[in-house]
């Protein structure tokens, strides 16, 4: 049964993807990007921090495509180097929010009463702070670090992952097979956990591809104000706050391909999200 | 725009066919319909799901949607040839020459406007009147179809007003411009018999005051029967019949309308007579049982028991009832009258405020809800859902849907064994095994319906609480279905809670009935007492309401 059930599923990918073909673009450059991140050591020409005050603020030449910057380092390499980090940092965060705030999210809107309420009160004063303050609030707090940085995008993520999933289990949760569940003998937590989740999944991954793009520009925008990673770790972020001292004398380059990095990833990212919907949902197959 | 243009047909079709483009290809949903309706006339268009009567009724007020097209014949509309009109014409078309009532009335109302507002809206957008005038024509339009107190109902929201008042305001939107041609397609499925009645009678009555011709399209012949002077019987995108409604059901004459007119169920058919006699399934002698020997306990007896909703509400009140294993109770009443809250009580489901339920002499009601599914008798007391295309979970098979009660309830393993019992119960409720590898998705209503069922036996309860279970399904699909439940019974000697609107349904499968009304039991007895004779009006109102097809005597006086 698993070998029918893979090879459906790859049809069914593939018949979505060519009916798609703004998804298939967008899936081939997220996975593009993973691969990128994943062999970046062996990818990268120079060495990302090594410096070479001869050939700083070169323009894109053979020998550097992207150029150099003022510390002689190969814009390229650091670009590729640096996709490894913010996708590590982005895919975490949207992992935990997601594993937190799924689980919070659906047990509040099936069991509804004070527990919905109580935490759909404390949704509401997350989601009353701007959101990008708090992150670099939290930063401030616990430290210029990774694991910081990481955590501060979860939560402030957290609260769109509850409020989705309270709504998706909730239309849901008086549906009859959620009832025959329980008179199979299920308790309510199990329904909710291994009946109900399943179901929302592909609403959730939705919106999971959309909140990568949005964590990977959190990410850097942490590090663009000098509160995420520190120089001289190849970062987007990074790369573009120290390169936008040097755009009013021309040297673009500095800023305009790790913007080009950011702004292709958080494209996929989105792009893919609507796809991926049509792909993951079995009522969509025949 | 008057009647009086006589003999020439108001709507003629003439080989309509109408293609949509589907994944899987083009599918014909409608192959070759001719009809014609006279100044006046009611016809009434009767068809199972897939038929093709409402992609008819779309075709003719050009509201198919973007897959759909019509690819062959014409449709003549007063004379003139309005297949392929477009634009401006579609726009002097749609209101003011014919107009369409849809199934739910509450998702054709926009729910955030004012009801008052959406019928002035209507008159304006064919007509130049001021703002005033059509809001004064619009209070004289839900005056005229019954809408008590119109003026304070102006304002109000359509979630403020029952099914039936959002129905009738549809009906007001929809006579507004004074239509000559009016399409009701299942004006009033989802809406209680009794106001399914009242509603019924006042399009009738509309429709003859203003001269409207009406196409009635039913899944329910009766309600055909009882409203139209000449009914069309589709199948498959075809026209198999077309007659006055006596002789339609009495003298049928294509096998699929025989079929049809078997399957639904009257005042006075048995389960037997529902499947023409090829299909019937045998019946199981009933082997009368030896009486229980003294002091055995009743199988269930319920005892005052009531339901209090956390905003304070009474949903049932003070409701007793006691069964003996392998009899059937019905329990009937209009929506709201609480008889699925009842059922879920007794299924275990939901805690009861008040009272006791005992099973089997144990006091079951005790046992919160919340833990019921660690009880030994959860096994015992199993539920059918109404609705087969939301009671499957979507991401199981057939398979999973019914292994799942096994591999909970009875600590059944995956392997052979469950696979066994799996198949056995697929084919006890006639699923064919291979379907089992299906998600629900890809299995039709009555093949869910069937899936829903062997799932609630397959651990061999030894009571069922059937809610609504036929609703949701085709009259030929339900006749089935009411077999099968009728043969399971009587095999396992399975008692039944059947919790139905359907007083036909429940007079056939029920020993005993209960009627029900905002909670409260109004009236109990034996269910062919009952119905034959009931001692409350509220009762009365509801046998009277259920449309029959009159009985073959009155075709010989007609």
């Amino acid at each position: 049964m698993s070998t029918i059930e893979t090879s459906s599923t790859l049809r069914h990918t593939a018949f979505v993807l060519r009916g798609n073909p703004v998804t298939a673009v967008a899936a081939g450059g997220a996975l593009l990007l993973a691969l990128i991140a994943i062999f970046a050591p062996w990818l990268a020409p120079y060495d990302p921090i090594a410096s070479e005050v001869s050939v700083a603020l070169q323009p894109p030449s053979a020998a550097h495509w992207a150029g150099t910057d003022q510390l002689g380092r190969d814009v390229l390499s650091r670009l590729i180097v640096a996709s490894r980090l913010d996708l590590t940092i982005a895919v975490t965060a949207v992992a935990v929010s997601f594993a937190l705030g799924s689980v919070i999210g659906a047990l509040c809107g099936y069991s509804g009463g004070r527990l919905d309420k109580a935490v759909g009160r404390f949704v509401d004063v997350l989601m009353a702070f701007p959101l990008f303050v708090l992150a670099m609030a939290m930063v401030a707090a616990l430290g210029n670090r990774v694991e910081n940085i990481v955590i501060a995008t979860a939560i402030i993520n957290l609260p769109f992952y509850i409020r989705f999933a309270r709504a998706e289990v909730n239309i849901r949760r008086n549906l009859g097979w959620v009832e025959a569940a329980r008179a199979c003998g299920e308790s309510h937590v199990a329904v909710v956990l291994r009946f109900l989740l399943p179901n929302v999944l592909p609403a959730m991954a939705v919106q999971m591809s959309l909140n990568l793009g949005w964590a990977i520009l959190n990410a850097a925008g942490l590090s663009f104000i000098g509160l995420g990673v520190k120089p001289p770790t190849p970062e987007w972020g990074i790369m573009v706050a120290e390169g936008a001292r040097f755009i009013s004398t021309g040297r673009w380059w500095l800023v305009a391909f790790p913007g080009f990095a950011l702004m292709f990833a958080v494209l996929c990212f989105n792009l893919l999200g609507d796809g991926l919907r049509d792909i993951l949902d079995p009522r969509m197959r025949t | 725009m008057t009647a009086s243009e006589g003999t020439r047909p108001l709507l003629e079709v003439d080989n309509l066919k109408v293609t949509f483009s589907t994944r899987r290809g083009l599918v014909e949903a409608v192959r070759g319909v001719s009809l014609s309706l006279q100044p006046g006339e009611m016809l009434g268009l009767v068809g199972e799901s897939g038929s093709g009567k409402s992609v008819t009724g779309f075709a003719i007020t050009h509201l198919l949607d973007k897959a759909g097209r019509i690819t062959g014949g014409q449709i003549r509309f007063k004379g003139q040839d309005i297949t392929r009109a477009g634009g401006a014409d579609l726009r002097s078309l749609h209101g003011a020459a014919m107009a369409m009532i849809f199934q739910n009335p509450r998702a054709a109302l926009n729910p955030i406007r004012i009801v008052g507002q959406q019928v002035a809206d209507a008159i304006l957008a064919h007509r130049r009147l001021s703002r005033q005038e059509a809001l004064d024509e619009a209070l004289q339009l839900l005056r005229a179809v019954q809408i008590r107190d119109p003026e304070r109902r102006m304002s109000a929201y359509p979630h403020e007003l029952s099914g039936g008042m959002c129905q009738r305001v549809m009906i007001a939107v929809a006579i507004s411009c004074n239509p000559s041609l009016l399409i009701a397609d299942e004006p009033t499925t989802g809406l209680d018999v009794t106001t399914q009645k009242v509603v019924m009678d006042l399009l009738a009555r509309i429709a003859t005051d203003r001269g409207m011709a009406t196409i009635l399209i039913t899944h329910d012949l009766g309600l055909a029967a009882r409203y139209c002077a000449r009914v069309v019987v589709m199948e498959q995108g075809r026209l198999v019949e077309e007659a006055e409604p006596l002789t339609l059901f009495h003298r049928p004459q294509h096998p699929y309308t025989r079929r049809l007119v078997a399957a639904s169920p009257t005042a006075t058919s048995r389960i037997e007579d529902l499947v023409p006699d090829g299909e019937r399934i045998p019946l199981v002698e009933i082997t009368e049982l030896p009486p229980p020997p003294h002091g055995t306990p009743l199988l269930l007896d319920v005892k005052t028991i009531a339901k209090r909703f956390d905003d304070g509400t009474l949903g049932v009140a003070d409701f007793s009832m006691s069964m003996r294993g392998g009899e059937s109770v019905g329990l009937v009443g209009e929506s709201g009258s609480g008889k699925s809250t009842t059922s879920r009580m007794i299924c275990r489901l939901i805690d009861p405020s008040e009272g006791e339920i005992l099973f089997d002499g144990q006091a079951i009601g005790q046992i919160p809800a919340r833990d019921f599914h660690r009880s030994e008798l959860r096994k015992d007391i199993q539920i059918v859902f109404q609705d087969p295309n939301d009671s499957l979970n979507p991401r199981y098979t057939a398979f999973d849907c019914i292994a799942h009660p096994l591999l909970r309830l009875m600590n059944m393993r995956a392997g052979d064994a469950l696979r066994q019992r799996v198949e056995e119960c697929a084919d006890r409720v006639g699923l064919p095994r291979e379907l089992l590898q299906r998600f629900p998705h890809q299995l039709s209503g009555g093949q869910k319906a069937r899936v829903g069922i062997a799932r609630a036996i397959a651990c061999r309860p030894r009571l069922l609480v059937l809610d609504e279970p036929t609703a949701a399904l085709d009259v030929s699909v339900q006749a089935v279905v009411l077999q099968l439940l009728n043969k399971l019974r009587r095999q396992d000697n399975l008692a039944f809670l059947f919790v139905s609107h359907d007083l036909n349904v429940v007079r056939m499968m029920c020993d005993r009935t209960i009627v029900l009304r905002t909670g409260v039991i109004v009236e109990q007895g034996e269910s062919r007492a009952l119905f034959a004779n009931p001692q409350t009006d509220y009762t009365r109102a509801l046998v009277d309401a259920v449309p029959h097809i009159a009985p073959p005597a009155a075709l010989a006086t007609a």
